[in-house]
């Protein structure tokens, strides 16, 4: 943005009468001349509004004032550039009792209530961010403006929950009510325009015609859109049946009901009480209060708190503007993309130009679903620019090495680059296998070298692994932590020992399944009980996924370093399917073969024989051994905090979102039944079961 | 005349890419952004040094109204500086260098990047006149049955599209094509098929030594499509085309006698052009390393129908002003629109009746050797997307000279509509 504009980009928000009136607690009102109340939420203690216990009660007291009052319209709105509010504050549920919560959610319910009842009309106007009980606030008024900037959506799902301040009767009795089932089940935002398509709000203006909609809602010439037959049909209950029947088995797609019952239980609550507001008022307080209490609703909010840990983890700005990367592979053209999508200026090298077009056309794909606007794209798209004679390297504030993991080559790479970086340049590696101290080895400057350990792909998976060695500075580590922030990442640090800590954690994961594939247990069982246990991918599909010759490599390098009876040997059948190219998704013949859209073709679970192979201890030969390998990594001090070794093995691996992280769940589950167990698998099956003993310490 | 010295200090354009028939991979504005990116990378100043941008399009696309500000700030250049799209048809890449060389020699710019971008395959496909007249009367019919009438109306030929580029490669006060000025200059200067057939293959096999021996691997830079396709060389070059090959390509514009063919023509190519002018100041401050001096720039008029003789119009006054003579130019890069236009031009030069007879030059006229001559080929090798030509000759006069090491070369182009122009470079 320019001089100009973000000079008088202060000037943009519409707030009306209340744009110069001094703020009475979390709010700023003021009346117009027409007796229109203007109501700005603003909160003096946060520099993003969410609802709690006491902006509901500022409102109380606001509403109770205006039922007396009786002005002519009350328009309510954010006077925060980010957005209209970010939703409930999720601390207040922390530690609360049951009948604290339910007392809380009673209270709120009570006001908007309220609010939902004045006599005058109520207006809602939203920006930007419009997410949980900031929409609950906002379907509470009688009309909606969105701003074509916004972005509704009821996250809740995410966190084990469902709308618990109105959101799951008001939702569906104002919007298309399966469109806003839809979006509580999945919890994905949706853009204004979307928003005004289902009818979850009446108008989309642009910021300047702000007050000409509430004029225009004001004297009723913003209608609202009549139902559609099938939005009427959901008033019976035959309807929200056959509808509810859709929705269990599209969400059983994504999730499984023992896992996460919050959207089978707003599903249930719909199909019985759709037609009915109080009742479901009733129900959903009920159903919300006891989702609370549910073990995944609170390591979904214990995730929550993680992310945030990990996102805190920047400490002032990485001073990154100009990004280079070395090797346009499948790593560098994914960090370069997503670098420029993330708005820096990014120069991709390499020594061919083909790979460098390989990775702009990649970019382009990944952007246009990620951006989704072709504006952003197009400038995304120039951000990344094609240097082939690595002209951008002098430029750069961080230069990331992603080139195949050859130790001279790295070295000659790096000889070349380092005389030519600029003061203060970082020089980062993507390596996931070999040792920094050994990298760092020949550098002039090795205190500006880290490792920056990205996952494929970039763009869905958010964990970066933030490595350092001995003769890293602190700044140089401060700052690739914020750079990982900055580009909407998550950073963890990690100290560079064998696979750092996710590869080491994975690694044993797999290789079990091989040997599980070799006593000759269907590969489709092994990764439906994996799935069940709650992984994002069965192991057999993830070695697929990573590339067989990769799988491989890093169990074969972990094994060397990390000692024989740490991991079972790699099959001789494997070094055999990467010679012959198996080598997986990429190939599309791997441990499964893949259909023509990159998914493997499966046999269903039930129509595996009868008699097919299986192993009552599978899900432990799969999960204990990872959970051994994490308790090396923090007994090793490659990782010391627990947290964000449980948001790493999420954030990096998917581990069951709902358990919480590997520690918790070790925790959850008992060390000592973890290590006695693992003593009985190491005794029947070998001594890579031997519980570290790491176990010991963890318990404290 | 109180004057600062001006430098051409850089430049780079993209492959030239011939149209194949649709648009191209990329638009003009694209093209600017390809090789303005990398070239801005390789500058010793910060791109915040820049003063002004204007670029020289023809063909503007309907989405990229003034090509140089979009271009400029795609270029991620700062929204406070200005930039200007300039166009006098075929010399408008030259002609955002004349006017970059006016305002750093006048005082009041440091650096100014001047280029041409130009995606002929973009050209529109215009409606015919009936055709627009129909569809508007089809908007206005309200009722079913008045539309259904509407259809009854339709021709046949409403549907077939006029192609843009013929009506813009078409002079309008003659209603001459391009290719029949040139056959006009051909029978003026007695340019016979043979000769302007070789002429042509002489310019594809210097093009193609000038890439083999590496010569083009500063200017020409590659470009990385969305698809991921590399565009890295001038892909309408023929380096192994014999004269026997051309002698069988028939006339393209006036059949059966004409003389000018689609082999010994410029082709119809997409590309852009970027260089870089700064003041001594600017080459002091930031130890630039200029290719060559601009001295002086002109440009000229004639007869539309005789346009490709704008060279030798253009010229004349800058040979008259600096008191020199065809002799002391080292190396010409005159625009090779068509074979049978350079070599009229090459005549005229060397005829008293048209240098001191019509032009005045007393004496200043004389032989262009063709060792001279577009020493690394020309458009009729590797396309002349019209926009980005003259920005492209002036650049690569610049860099061949300093290769050469000559002391002084003049880049001169036709010029549709009939005129030409010309720029008088120095070594630095």
């Amino acid at each position: 943005m320019g001089r100009m504009l973000n000079a008088l980009s202060q000037r943009d928000l519409e707030l009306g009468p209340a744009r110069d009136v001094e703020p009475t607690g979390h709010f700023r009102v003021a009346k117009d001349d027409n007796g229109v109340v203007w109501m700005v939420l603003d909160r003096t203690d946060k520099r993003v509004n969410t609802i709690d216990r006491p902006v509901l009660e500022e409102l109380a007291g606001h509403i109770e004032r205006f039922e007396k009052e009786r002005p002519a319209a009350i328009v309510i709105r954010s006077g925060k550039a980010a957005g209209f509010a970010a939703g409930a504050d999720i601390n207040q549920f922390v530690g609360a009792s049951t009948a604290e919560i339910k007392a809380a959610l009673d209270q709120g319910h009570q006001v908007l209530d309220r609010l939902a009842a004045l006599p005058c009309r109520t207006i809602a106007v939203v920006h930007g961010h419009c997410l949980g009980a900031g929409l609950e606030l906002a379907l509470a008024c009688d009309r909606r403006i969105a701003v074509s900037d916004a972005s509704l959506g009821f996250p809740e799902v995410m966190l084990g929950l469902h709308p618990g301040l109105g959101g799951t009767f008001r939702a569906p009795s104002i919007a298309d009510p399966v469109e806003a089932m839809t979006m509580m089940l999945t919890g994905r935002a949706m853009p204004a325009k979307r928003a005004r398509s289902i009818g979850l709000v009446d108008a989309v203006v642009e910021e300047r015609h702000v007050a000409a909609a509430v004029e225009a809602a004001f004297y009723g010439d913003l209608r609202k859109k009549s139902p559609s037959l099938q939005a009427r049909a959901m008033g019976y209950k035959p309807g929200r049946q056959f509808a509810a029947r859709q929705m269990r088995k599209k969400t059983a797609e994504k999730a499984r009901q023992e896992n996460y019952p919050a959207p089978f239980k707003l599903i249930d609550l719909w199909e019985e009480h759709g037609g009915n507001p109080r009742a479901m008022q009733r129900a959903e307080i009920d159903s919300f209060a006891e989702l609370i209490e549910t073990e995944t609703s609170k390591n979904l909010v214990r995730v929550f708190f993680l992310r945030e840990k990990m996102k805190g983890l920047k400490d002032g700005s990485s001073g990154v503007k100009h990004l280079h990367v070395v090797g346009a592979g499948a790593m560098g053209g994914e960090i370069a993309a997503w670098a420029a999508g993330q708005g820096f200026k990014v120069t991709l090298g390499d020594i061919k130009l083909e790979p460098i077009g390989g990775a702009v056309k990649k970019a382009a794909k990944m952007l246009e679903k990620v951006l989704k606007d072709p504006l952003k794209v197009r400038d995304a798209l120039d951000r990344l620019i094609p240097d082939p004679d690595g002209l951008g390297i002098s430029h750069a504030d961080l230069v990331i090495e992603a080139v195949p993991e050859k130790i001279e080559l790295k070295h000659k790479i790096y000889a070349a680059i380092e005389p030519q970086l600029k003061e203060g340049a970082l020089l980062a590696t993507n390596t996931s296998a070999l040792p920094l101290a050994d990298l760092a080895a020949g550098l002039k400057d090795p205190s500006r070298f880290v490792g920056l350990h990205f996952f494929n792909p970039v763009s869905r998976m958010q964990l970066v692994e933030i490595v350092s060695h001995d003769r890293i500075s602190s700044e140089t580590a401060r700052r690739a932590t914020a750079f990982a922030a900055e580009i909407s990442r998550l950073p963890a640090p990690v100290g560079s020992a064998p696979g750092f800590l996710v590869n080491r954690a994975l690694t044993p994961y797999m290789a079990e399944a091989l040997v599980l594939l070799d006593e000759g247990i269907p590969k489709e069982r092994i990764d439906l009980r994996a799935e069940e246990f709650g992984m994002p991918m069965g192991p057999i599909e993830l070695t697929d996924q990573v590339g067989l010759d990769i799988a491989l490599d890093v169990a074969t390098s972990l094994r060397e370093r990390l000692g024989e009876n740490t991991l079972p040997p790699a099959p001789d059948w494997l070094t055999k399917m990467v010679e012959e190219k198996r080598l997986g998704r990429k190939t599309g013949r791997g441990l499964y073969d893949y259909d023509d859209e990159g998914k493997p073709k499966k046999i269903a679970p039930e129509a595996l024989p009868d008699n097919s192979k299986d192993d009552p201890d599978m899900i432990d030969r799969l999960i204990l051994p990872m959970l051994n390998a994490v308790v090396a990594c923090i007994d090793e001090g490659v990782i010391t905090d627990e947290e964000i070794v449980d948001g790493a093995m999420i954030f990096g691996t998917g581990f069951a979102p709902y358990r919480g992280g590997p520690v918790h769940y070790a925790r959850q589950r008992g060390i000592d039944g973890i290590v006695q167990r693992m003593k009985d698998l190491a005794a029947k099956h070998g001594p890579r079961f031997e519980p570290h003993p790491g176990w010991e310490r963890l318990k404290g | 005349m109180n004057s600062r010295p001006v430098y051409l200090v850089d430049g780079a354009r993209t492959p030239f890419i011939k149209a194949r028939g649709r648009p191209g991979p990329f638009t003009p504005v694209d093209l600017a952004v390809q090789c303005g990116r990398p070239l801005l990378l390789r500058q010793g100043f910060p791109v915040a040094a820049i003063d002004l941008v204007v670029l020289g399009c023809v063909n503007v696309v309907a989405d990229e109204m003034n090509p140089a500000r979009v271009a400029s700030l795609r270029l991620g250049i700062s929204d406070e500086i200005p930039a200007f799209t300039v166009q006098i048809n075929c010399g408008s890449g030259m002609q955002s260098v004349d006017t970059a060389f006016r305002y750093i020699e006048r005082g009041t710019h440091e650096i100014v990047l001047a280029g041409g971008a130009e995606a002929l395959s973009h050209s529109p496909l215009v409606l015919r006149r009936g055709a627009v007249e129909w569809f508007a009367a089809l908007n206005r019919a309200k009722s079913v049955g008045e539309r259904a009438g509407m259809f009854a109306k339709l021709k046949p030929d409403y549907l077939k599209p006029v192609i843009g580029l013929e009506r813009g490669l078409t002079d309008p006060i003659t209603d001459l094509n391009m290719g029949q000025t040139a056959e006009i200059l051909a029978h003026l200067f007695d340019v016979s098929r043979r000769n302007a057939d070789a002429y042509a293959i002489e310019s594809h096999r210097r093009l193609g030594e000038a890439t083999k021996n590496g010569w083009l691997k500063d200017e020409m830079l590659p470009a990385v499509a969305r698809d991921g396709k590399v565009y890295d060389h001038d892909d309408g070059i023929r380096p192994g085309t014999t004269v026997k090959d051309l002698g069988k390509l028939r006339p393209a514009f006036e059949k059966p006698y004409g003389k000018v063919t689609p082999g010994n023509s410029s082709q119809i190519t997409d590309g852009a052009s970027w260089t870089i002018l700064a003041s001594e100041a600017a080459v002091e401050k930031y130890g630039l390393k200029p290719l060559a001096r601009i001295v002086d720039s002109d440009w000229a008029g004639l007869d539309p129908s005789i346009m490709g003789l704008g060279p030798v119009t253009s010229t004349a006054p800058i040979l008259k002003r600096q008191n020199i003579s065809v002799a002391d130019i080292d190396l010409w890069e005159l625009n090779e629109a068509f074979a049978a236009q350079v070599l009229s031009c090459v005549a005229a030069f060397d005829q008293p009746d048209v240098t001191d007879g019509v032009l005045g030059l007393e004496g200043r006229g004389g032989r262009i050797g063709h060792d001279r001559l577009n020493v690394d080929g020309g458009a009729i090798a590797l396309g002349h997307p019209v926009g980005t030509s003259g920005n492209r000759i002036t650049l690569h006069l610049a860099n061949a000279m300093k290769r050469l090491g000559k002391k002084r070369g003049i880049a001169t182009e036709c010029i549709g509509g009939g005129l030409g122009g010309a720029m008088l470079l120095e070594a630095a």
